[in-house]
C-alpha cells in the first residue's frame, strides 16, 4: 500500500485537549486507488491517545454506545498494553469491532459524551477500538469453543448484514443451530455491497464472516426469502424462530422529469457495481460502469459521500455534491465530509435539482436546478429548503448519482400473512425485543427502523438474539419435519 | 427438441447448479437444463432467475422456461449476445454455474379468462412458453403467434403447438408462415372477430410495442414481460426502472409483467443501450483473452 503519513508532528503535541491525529493516505495519492484512506494508529499513537482517557468513575461515553461497550475498561487495558484483554472486553458487547471502529459515527455516540469534549477534543474511542481489533486480526483470531450445550433449536436468520451476523453469532454461542439466508451471492450486506473498500476493506468483513461461520453458523447464499421460501415454510421445515434483517431496500428517486435517462444511477446501483461486482476492474470483470468527466451526486448522507469519492477514484474530472440544505444540516459524518473535501469533491449547498436534460440517445447531459433558502423547520426538525424564484440554472453533467435514501424491500412483507408493517413499509417491531406481530419472528436493523447505522443494526441484533434465546428456552417445540437440504 | 432432456436421475441435490443437458436451438440460441431443486419446486410462469457464471462474472437475468419438480431441474434458453451469454453458451454439460438465484419477480396472473392470445418473437418465445402452458392448464383457449426473422430462427414451435389450440407462425422474410410481423397476425385475428380476453406479448421491445398498438384501439388488455438491465434482480439497485403510466416501477420487484398500454417503450429501448462502448470493449477483451 502506498502510505503517506499525513501528520504534522509539531501540532501533535500530547495534551489532554487535543487528540492524536490518525495517519491517512495523502489525498492526491488516494484518489487514484481504492486502498483504505485512514491507516489507523500505530501502537505508539494508540498508547498516547489512550493515555488521554480520564477513566471516569461514572463514564458517560458508555451511555452513548448503542451496544454498551465498556469503553474506559478496554482503554485502561490498552494503556497497560494488555491488548488481548482489551479486545475481549470490547467483544463482549460488540462482535464486529474492526468494522465499528471504522464506520460508527462515534462523534454522535460515545465520543459525544466524553468529558474531554467539553473543553477540547474527546478521546478518539473509535480509533482505539479499531487499533485493538486490527491487532487481534493480524495476530490471528482465536475462535472460542462453544461451551453452551446444544439446545436442539434451529433459527433462520434472513439477511447476512450487520444485524443478521450479530444475531447469528450470539445465538450460535448460546448453543442454537443457526442458518443464515443471504439473497445475494455474497454475505456481508451493506458492508460488502455498499461501503467502499477505501473506508472498510473487504478482507476485514470477510474475516468477520468467517468468524461467524467458525462458530457453526451455516451460510446459504442466493436464497431470497419470500420467493425461494416463505417465513411460514421455514417453520414447517423445522425452524423454531426467524430473524429478519434484510436491510435498507429499494432506492428512492426524486420524481423530477428525466430521472430515468441513462447515465443516472441510484447510489445503490453505482456502489453495488463497484463494490460487489468489482466493476473498477472492468473489462477483467464483466460488470461495466460508466463514469463521465463531470459527475454530480445528489444527497448529503454517508452514502452520498461514498458515491462521490468512488466516482473520483473511477477517474471523474470533477465531482459535485448537490445538497438542498446547508453545510449545517448535512447528515454525513464530519470525518467523511472532510475526507471528501480534501479529495476535491465540490459541495453545492442549498441546491435542488428540478429536471434532467438528455440527448437524442437518451443519455443525461444536463441538470437543471434551483437555488434554495432555508425556511421554517419541517417534521424532521431540520430547516426546510425553500426554492428561490427565478434562480433556475442548468449545469453540464455526464453522470448523476442519486443518493437520497431507500425504502424497505416489500417481498417478505408481501408474502408473509400476519406480519404487520408500518405505513413506510418497515416491519413493526417491539423496540426492546425485536418481536414482530408474527409469533417466533423477530426483525431488526434498517428493515425495522428505516435507514440507520451499522452499529444500531448490530444493537438491534443483540437485543433480538437475547429475546429469541428467551423465547426458545422457555417454549419447547416439537420439530415434526426435517429440513430438506439446500445447504 | 425436448424441453426436458435428462431421463436418468441427475442427482440434483448433490449436483447443484450443474448443467445437465444442453442443446442448440438455432444459431446463437441455446437451451440448458440446470440442477436447481429448490427453484424447480417454487417456480411459476413469468418468473426469472439471476445467474453469475464465475467470480468475475456479472449478474444477469434469464426467464424460467420450464422446470421439473421431480428431477429438480430448471430449463433456460438464451441468445448469445453479450459477454455473459457467450460464456454461458460455451460452458459444457457437467459444468457448474457459480450462482443461480430465484425464482424472482412476480408470477403471471394465471386464471380462467376465456380466450388468451400469446404473441412472441425470437428468444421471447422461451419466456412465453410457460405462460401459454399455464393458461392452457387453467382451462383457457390459447392461441399462440410465434415469430422470428426467418424460419431457421424459430424456436419451440412443437412445444408451443402442444400448449395452444391454434398456432400461427410469422417470419420477417416469409420463409415460413405469414410474411411480416407477429403483430400483423394479431391484427388479423382481431379483425376476424376473435373474442380475445387478454393478450400476452413477449419479445423485443419494438415487437411488444407493435402488439400493444394493435390491441389498444380495441381495448384488449395486453400484458408484456419486460427485460431491462438488472444488477441484483431483487429490489436493490433500481437499474431496471421503467416508466409505467406516470410512475417509475422496478421490473424486478414490481414486474416483470406490466400493462402494455401504459409502458414507456421508447425509454426502455434507450435504457437497454446504456453501455454500447463498454460492450464493445468487453467483447474485444474476451476475444483477445479467450482465443475466440
Amino acid at each position: 500500500m502506498k502510505t503517506v503519513a499525513h501528520i504534522d508532528e509539531k501540532t501533535a503535541v500530547l495534551d489532554h485537549l487535543h487528540s492524536i491525529p490518525v495517519p491517512k493516505q495523502d489525498p492526491k495519492e488516494r484518489i487514484r486507488n481504492f486502498d483504505e484512506v485512514s491507516l489507523g494508529y500505530t501502537e505508539q499513537q494508540a498508547l498516547r491517545e489512550a493515555s488521554r482517557c480520564l477513566s471516569c468513575p461514572n463514564p458517560q461515553c458508555v451511555k452513548g454506545c448503542p451496544v454498551g461497550v465498556q469503553i474506559p475498561e478496554f482503554i485502561k487495558l490498552l494503556k497497560g498494553k494488555n491488548y488481548d484483554q482489551a479486545i475481549s472486553i470490547v467483544k463482549k458487547q460488540n462482535r464486529l469491532p474492526a468494522i465499528c471502529g471504522r464506520v460508527c459515527p462515534q462523534e454522535e455516540q460515545c465520543q459525544k459524551f466524553c468529558l474531554l469534549g467539553k473543553k477540547g477534543q474527546p478521546v478518539s474511542i473509535g480509533r482505539l477500538e479499531r487499533f485493538v481489533a486490527d491487532l487481534e486480526r493480524t495476530r490471528g483470531v482465536t475462535v472460542p469453543s462453544i461451551t453452551a450445550a446444544p439446545t436442539g433449536k434451529k433459527v433462520a436468520v434472513i439477511g447476512a448484514g450487520p444485524a443478521g451476523l450479530t444475531v447469528a453469532a450470539d445465538l450460535a454461542v448460546l448453543g442454537h443451530k443457526v442458518t443464515m439466508f443471504e439473497a445475494l451471492h455474497k454475505a456481508g450486506g451493506v458492508l460488502v455491497y455498499g461501503i467502499p473498500e477505501f473506508r472498510l476493506p473487504k478482507s476485514i468483513v470477510q474475516a468477520e464472516i468467517e468468524y461467524v461461520e467458525k462458530l457453526g453458523v451455516e451460510l446459504c447464499t442466493d436464497a431470497l426469502a419470500g420467493r425461494l421460501f416463505t417465513i411460514k415454510e421455514l417453520f414447517e421445515n423445522g425452524f423454531d424462530a426467524v430473524f429478519i434483517g434484510t436491510g435498507a431496500g429499494l432506492p428512492k428517486f426524486m420524481g423530477v422529469p428525466g430521472e430515468n435517462l441513462s447515465g443516472i444511477y441510484s447510489s445503490n446501483e453505482f456502489l453495488i457495481r463497484v463494490n460487489l461486482m468489482k466493476s473498477y476492474r472492468f473489462p477483467e470483470t464483466d460488470t461495466p460502469i460508466s463514469v463521465g468527466k463531470r459527475v454530480v451526486v445528489i444527497g448529503g448522507g454517508n452514502v452520498a459521500m461514498d458515491s462521490a469519492r468512488t466516482a473520483l477514484r473511477l477517474g471523474a474530472e470533477s465531482v459535485s455534491l448537490v445538497y438542498r440544505r446547508s453545510r449545517e444540516e448535512v447528515p454525513a459524518r464530519e470525518e467523511e465530509i472532510l475526507n471528501a473535501e480534501e479529495e476535491g469533491v465540490v459541495f453545492k449547498f442549498l441546491t435542488s435539482p428540478t429536471r434532467f436534460v438528455g440527448n437524442e440517445l437518451g443519455k443525461v447531459i444536463g441538470m437543471e436546478y434551483i437555488s434554495c433558502n432555508l425556511g421554517e423547520p419541517d417534521q424532521s426538525g431540520r430547516r426546510k429548503p425553500v426554492p428561490i424564484e427565478g434562480s433556475k440554472a442548468v449545469m453540464d453533467v455526464d453522470t448523476v448519482i442519486v443518493a437520497i435514501g431507500r425504502t424497505p424491500n416489500p417481498i417478505i412483507q408481501n408474502t408473509t400473512e400476519g406480519l404487520k408493517t408500518a405505513a413506510d413499509g418497515t416491519i413493526i417491531t417491539d423496540d426492546t425485543t425485536g418481536k414482530t406481530s408474527f409469533v417466533g419472528v423477530y426483525a431488526g436493523g434498517d428493515i425495522a427502523t428505516g435507514e440507520a447505522t451499522v452499529i444500531s443494526a448490530m444493537g438491534a441484533g443483540k437485543k433480538a438474539a437475547q429475546s429469541i434465546h428467551e423465547y426458545l428456552t422457555v417454549n419447547s417445540f416439537k420439530k415434526l419435519n426435517k429440513i430438506s437440504g439446500r445447504c | 427438441m425436448q424441453i426436458s432432456n435428462v431421463d436418468q436421475d441427475c442427482n440434483c441435490n448433490i449436483n447443484r447448479n450443474v448443467i445437465v443437458s444442453k442443446q442448440e436451438l438455432s444459431p446463437q440460441v441455446k437451451f440448458i437444463e440446470v440442477c436447481a431443486p429448490e427453484i424447480a419446486q417454487k417456480a411459476k410462469p413469468g418468473q426469472f432467475v439471476m445467474l453469475r457464471l464465475d467470480e468475475d462474472g456479472e449478474r444477469f437475468p434469464l426467464t424460467l422456461v420450464n422446470w421439473d419438480k421431480r428431477k429438480g431441474t430448471i430449463s433456460l434458453i438464451f441468445q448469445e449476445v453479450g459477454v455473459s451469454t457467450k460464456k454461458l453458451g460455451k460452458l459444457p454439460v457437467k459444468n457448474t454455474i457459480s450462482n443461480v438465484a430465484g425464482p424472482l419477480g412476480n408470477p403471471s396472473e394465471i386464471k380462467s379468462l376465456g380466450l388468451v392470445v400469446i404473441v412472441c418473437g425470437g428468444v421471447g418465445t422461451a419466456a412465453a412458453y410457460p405462460i401459454a402452458k399455464g393458461f392452457k392448464e387453467a382451462g383457457n383457449r390459447v392461441i399462440s403467434i410465434i415469430g422470428a426473422r426467418s424460419k431457421d430462427l424459430l424456436i419451440l414451435e412443437d412445444e408451443m403447438r402442444e400448449v395452444s389450440d391454434e398456432l400461427y407462425i410469422s417470419t420477417d422474410d416469409g420463409s415460413k408462415g405469414h410474411k411480416g410481423f407477429v403483430s400483423e397476425v394479431l391484427n388479423q385475428l382481431i379483425e376476424k372477430g376473435y373474442p380475445i380476453n387478454i393478450v400476452y406479448a413477449i419479445g423485443p421491445p419494438l415487437m411488444m410495442k407493435a402488439a400493444s398498438n394493435v390491441t389498444k384501439p380495441h381495448c384488449i388488455k395486453t400484458m408484456v414481460s419486460l427485460n431491462p438491465i438488472m444488477v441484483d434482480g431483487m429490489g436493490m439497485c433500481g437499474a431496471c426502472r421503467v416508466t409505467v403510466g406516470d410512475q417509475t416501477k422496478f421490473a424486478c420487484v414490481d414486474g416483470p409483467e406490466f400493462d402494455a398500454s401504459i409502458v414507456d417503450f421508447a425509454e426502455l429501448v434507450k435504457r437497454l443501450k446504456i453501455y454500447p462502448e463498454e460492450e464493445k470493449l468487453a467483447a474485444q477483451f474476451h476475444e483477445k483473452a479467450g482465443g475466440n
